[in-house]
């Protein structure tokens, strides 16, 4: 058995994952995973305690299963699965990746201080722009579902972050430069972007009265080539489009959703 | 050109830094920037670093942020001993994945607890109510578990039989409890042990050392606390107590 993703192409490090390894024409055999499907859930005690809600992006699913355990002991997406090695955080697969199919140097530079500019960004990315632009999905499509409207005063402590680090990410690591971290586009470019298109596909239009992130957003969408970025973003696009698509969203489901809206700041 | 560090040891993304830098001999100018006293809002500290974050690294005009990138930087920049972040890939998809998990799954809870349970009351003069304090420890107990199953398990350290980053990092962060005198080792045997071990390598004078801010917060003298850290402050309060 060859390489495995486990992967949602709602999730946004997820399709990071899967554009880097198509690009790179990497062969792995896609496992589907439903974030919102119902499957039948374990006693809680046989999981790591109440992990799901414990990672707000992610919900009570058919990652949330034993089986998936098996593959992925963190329950998270993306996963992946080489032989008997499996592994968690999409970080850490775009790099195992990166290497063990030898990718072109720009991905993950070779040069001490470019390299350092990458990492930097994709840690500060962990700590600030994941989970605070990815709430916009939750805010106007995923609580409506369920009927949970998020209070006006959280909508707009939410919008007034994202400005910040859109600012950040303008100012810190854009600059005038055609990529994030270089002249080359890099894994950073590629994190950074899907978290900008969760939150454009959502509705709020951060690319608006932006020319410098919407020219780059064109860059990296270039390098990827209009085929595979519309294949990738089906499912996201399809979701925003008709919410009403996500049918039947079991009780239990909505637990985790609920819980996932109320952690929005 | 001289390295720069800027720290605040009360954190301890900070300590990691700290340590990884003195046990490899790698000479630094260190500059301590007090977090609870608003140094990071300072004009000079934005000037260096407009997300005013610490820990920092400076070199000449290279500026680098976030704690994982300052030490693999430094691993590389001074060839320290390959166990750090051994050239296998696997080992180092184990080091990333601890590394990426570590800040939601392993800093924040910890440093809830310290917050919880001794900065909060500290600074406001009220107790968090006991509901409160139990949720947040609950939710350690979780990730606790989780680190003790999906990371740890029997090894002697995170990747295997050697020291990594990972372990650094972890043994830091598991420690940020013990400034509001809460021991997260108690009842936890083979946690213990591992720390234990960690120690041993860092070294213990080093180890006390980095945690001695940590461990004399509780006789922080508040009065000269900063109106903008207490702004500040009040809104973590409500992250916390959430």
């Amino acid at each position: 058995m060859g390489l495995e993703l486990y992967l949602d192409l709602l999730s946004q490090p997820c399709r990071a994952v899967y554009l880097f390894a198509k690009a790179n024409r990497i062969p792995f055999e896609m496992q589907n995973v439903e974030l919102f499907r119902d499957f039948p859930l374990r006693q809680p005690q046989r999981t790591s305690g109440s992990t799901g809600l414990l990672f707000p992006s992610i919900c009570i699913g058919e990652h949330m299963t034993d089986e998936f355990a098996r593959v992925n002991s963190l329950k998270r997406l993306p996963a992946m699965k080489d032989g008997d090695f499996t592994l968690a955080e999409s970080a850490a697969i775009l790099h195992y990746l990166s290497q063990k199919y030898n990718t072109p140097a720009h991905w993950y530079p070779r040069d001490l201080q470019a390299r350092a500019r990458v990492e930097e960004y994709l840690y500060w990315h962990a700590d600030s722009i994941r989970g605070t632009l990815g709430s916009v999905l939750w805010i106007q499509v995923l609580g409506p579902l369920i009927d949970i409207h998020v209070p006006k005063e959280k909508v707009d402590r939410n919008r007034a972050f994202i400005t910040q680090l859109l600012q950040h990410l303008e100012q810190k690591f854009l600059q005038d430069k055609p990529f994030l971290t270089g002249d080359q586009i890099s894994v950073a470019d590629l994190m950074a972007l899907e978290e900008l298109m969760q939150t454009f596909y959502a509705g709020f239009d951060v690319f608006e009265g932006r020319p410098k992130l919407a020219a780059w957003r064109g860059r990296v969408e270039a390098t990827f080539g209009e085929e595979l970025w519309q294949e990738t973003h089906e499912a996201i696009r399809k979701l925003c489009a008709d919410p009403k698509s996500l049918k039947d969203i079991p009780l239990a489901m909505q637990e985790g959703m609920k819980l996932r809206l109320s952690k929005i700041p | 050109m001289s390295l720069e560090l800027y720290l605040d040891l009360i954190s301890p993304p900070c300590r990691a830094v700290y340590i990884f830098a003195k046990m490899n001999n790698i000479h630094f100018d260190y500059f301590a920037v007090d977090l609870l006293h608003g140094e990071q809002h300072s004009k000079e500290f934005e000037a260096i670093n407009i997300l005013r974050k610490v820990p920092l690294l400076r070199e000449g005009s290279f500026i680098l942020a976030e704690s994982v990138p300052i030490l693999l930087y430094l691993t590389r920049k001074f060839s320290t001993s390959l166990y750090w972040y051994p050239p296998d890939i696997r080992i180092q998809a184990r080091i990333d994945e601890y590394m990426a998990w570590q800040y939601e799954g392993m800093q924040i809870i910890m440093e809830k607890i310290l917050w919880s349970k001794l900065l909060i009351p500290m600074i406001t003069g009220q107790e968090v109510p006991q509901e409160k304090v139990d949720d947040v420890l609950k939710q350690a107990e979780t990730n606790i578990q989780l680190f003790c199953d999906h990371f740890l398990k029997d090894k002697p350290f995170l990747v295997g039989n050697v020291i990594s980053l990972a372990d650094l990092m972890a043994a830091v962060e598991l420690m940020q409890p013990s400034g509001a005198d809460f021991d997260i080792f108690l009842g936890r045997p083979k946690l213990n042990e591992w720390l234990l071990r960690v120690e041993e390598i860092v070294g213990h004078r080093l180890f006390q050392e980095a945690h001695e801010k940590l461990l004399t917060i509780k006789n922080w003298d508040i009065s000269i606390l900063d109106p903008s850290v207490r702004k500040k402050i009040l809104i973590m309060i409500e992250k916390v107590t959430k």
